[in-house]
């Protein structure tokens, strides 16, 4: 842990925590979305909820369409709930100054896409952002964080290169490490190994375990991958048309009969050498 | 990793001054006879430091002549260019100007309107002198605000959606502004070169010329105060939003700027084209796309854009005289459909 990195300029007023009291909690949100007002919503999030504490790491899980993307903007703050409400720290995520929320939740998108080309380090400068004035120029200590962090994902080598000329797995890396330039208490994942190929997914998990582990961040993080989520999460959100049907450790969640019904295909489900669950398709069956 | 700092900004704003400066003597110099760029230098600098009064005679004539209308010239510039800057960011389109949006033609409508009601209105002279650009500037952000409506697909901005909306809103405007001149007595207006293509003939009153002093200080400090904004902006309303960006606000706050800039210049010199997206461009491959550099180096590459424009203008079929919106066009057109080449081949 560089010590650095979580030196920052965190808000006065957050007394360290009990570490058994949930750092995250969410409470009953759910969502509707209309395209007009006069048709019916075509699309809900109902009720959801379910609790993490610093450290851990939550996966979100469900097929196409099953409201992940929602859960995760609702959580993020940007995106306010029809009813419910998401606490971090004791503070409701959507009624935050969007500064405030800056500085404690950092997501990370399916895909970055920049309209001009951007070298890294001033990607990575861009997580800086929510510490500063309306304009602002970087401080040497938001360099020393920014640096630290393209450390923390293994990403130092890529500090000069442009945007558009590294690979998908670095550029993943980069998006991240600008994520920890934040110093966020919550980081958000939206499908991030979508693009990967299985060693840097596999690279990516181990990461964000790691950086929970070391920085007490809380990660939620939405996947299809069933057997990384399985593998590296403390916790599953299964989700099934907008319904959270179930909430729990990976071992408690992973039922064939349960994901089978979920995902609309025949499977099974065995304990790995790990002692966590793996799911294996079962074609042509 | 090289953080960007004030001081590298105020460098980079030195020598663009300065290359500001000398195009501007080069400009005093064209058309007078017989005299001398050190002499004409010499007195530009006396003029700026406030020292008229140690004008050379010979030069003074030149001076009130010809000063006025090249810095009109680069405020038109400087004002386009920082608009164009804003509306590239904000609409994440890297094709974006205010011309090729019609924003321009709105400014223009407005502007017509404003001018064909003073008369029948009892304003008093410091109102009168407002009453146009306010025009214009109406005219201005309803175009935008149509331009961006129109540009929306399922709630997210679309490339080509928002240029075809921009490309409409232009001829229906210019359609308008041609019925507009033709069917009222025009004695009063100026023709339909001036407000469809631009030229820098009509040097502004005194209160006029205080009202876009005023009104460029004003949105130039507003826009720029939201450049770190604008950067996060580049990758996205919700990346930004996520960094802390108050998306809504930004957006709203230099939609107004931009536009207000676009009807003070529209206001003064018609629909000059092009300079928008012309000179943020240039000035990217320089600079790079960061906006705290970006946007007061694109007020000055506008500023010496039009200034070398305006001279191209006056000499290349002297004595007459092309419409200066006809040399930008010119150099901006082929720009343009370059870029929408590459970026939609």
């Amino acid at each position: 842990m560089t010590s650095a990195v979580k030196s920052g300029n965190r808000v006065a007023g957050e007394s360290p925590r009990n570490t058994n009291e949930p750092r995250l909690s969410v409470e009953q949100v759910s969502y509707a979305y209309a395209p007009n007002p006069q048709q019916a919503p075509v699309f809900t999030l109902e009720a959801t909820s379910f609790q993490a504490k610093a450290g851990e790491l939550v996966a979100v899980l469900g097929p196409n369409a099953s409201g992940k993307s929602t859960l995760l903007q609702i959580i993020s703050g940007t995106l306010q709930p029809l009813s419910g409400r998401v606490l971090l720290d004791g503070n409701v995520t959507h009624q935050l100054e969007p500064r405030a929320r800056g500085q404690r939740i950092a997501m990370v998108q399916q895909e970055s896409q920049l309209l001009f080309p951007s070298k890294a380090w001033e990607f990575v400068l861009q997580g800086r952002h929510p510490y500063g004035k309306s304009l602002r120029f970087e401080s040497g200590e938001d360099v020393t964080i920014a640096q630290n962090a393209l450390a923390q994902v293994g990403a130092e080598h890529l500090v000069d290169r442009w945007m558009d000329q590294i690979s998908g797995g670095e550029k993943q890396r980069v998006i991240l490490a600008r994520a920890l330039a934040q110093q966020p208490l919550l980081l958000l994942l939206d499908e991030p190994t979508l693009h990967l190929d299985i060693g840097a997914q596999v690279d990516l998990l181990e990461t964000l375990r790691r950086l929970a582990a070391e920085n007490r961040y809380t990660v939620v993080v939405v996947t299809h991958e069933l057997n990384l989520a399985g593998e590296y999460a403390d916790q599953v959100v299964l989700l099934q048309k907008g319904k959270a049907l179930r909430v729990g450790p990976p071992a408690s969640v992973y039922k064939r009969d349960l994901l089978e019904q979920v995902f609309q295909t025949q499977l099974t489900v065995e304990t790995g050498a790990s002692g966590r669950p793996r799911v294996s398709i079962l074609p042509g069956s | 990793m090289r953080p960007l700092t004030l001081s590298r900004i105020l460098l980079q704003c030195l020598i663009l001054a300065l290359i500001l400066f000398c195009v501007m003597v080069l400009a005093l110099k064209f058309g007078a006879i017989h005299v001398s760029l050190y002499g004409l230098g010499r007195d530009l600098l006396r003029v700026f430091l406030g020292k008229s009064s140690d004008v050379a005679a010979e030069y003074r004539l030149i001076l009130n002549l010809r000063l006025p209308r090249i810095l009109l010239g680069a405020f038109v510039g400087a004002a386009l260019s920082i608009a164009g800057t804003s509306f590239q960011a904000l609409l994440r389109n890297p094709l974006a100007d205010p011309y090729v949006l019609g924003v321009s033609s709105g400014a223009a409508v407005g502007a017509i309107l404003a001018l064909l009601f003073e008369p029948h209105l009892a304003l008093t002279p410091e109102i009168a002198a407002v009453f146009t650009p306010l025009g214009a500037f109406l005219g201005a952000a309803l175009a935008i605000a149509a331009v961006y409506v129109l540009g929306h697909r399922n709630g997210q901005i679309d490339s080509t959606t928002l240029l075809l909306g921009g490309v409409i809103i232009a001829s229906l405007l210019s359609a308008l502004i041609a019925l507009l001149l033709t069917t009222l007595p025009s004695s009063n207006f100026r023709g339909m070169t001036y407000w469809l293509m631009g030229e820098l003939t009509a040097v502004p009153s005194k209160p006029l010329a205080w009202v876009l002093r005023i009104g460029f200080a004003v949105a130039a400090v507003v826009i720029y105060s939201t450049a770190s904004d604008l950067n996060l902006l580049l990758s996205g309303e919700k990346e930004a939003m996520h960094l802390g960006v108050d998306v809504r606000r930004v957006r709203l706050i230099v939609y107004i700027a931009a536009s207000a800039l676009t009807g003070l210049a529209v206001s003064v010199s018609g629909a000059i084209g092009y300079v928008g997206l012309l000179i943020p461009h240039l000035m990217r491959m320089i600079y790079g796309a960061d906006h705290r550099i970006l946007i007061p180096a694109s007020a000055f590459g506008g500023a010496i854009a039009v200034v070398i424009a305006d001279i191209l203008a006056r000499t290349i079929a002297a004595p007459s005289e092309l419409p200066v919106g006809a040399i930008t066009a010119i150099a901006g057109a082929p720009l343009f459909i370059y870029l929408l080449r590459r970026r939609f081949a």
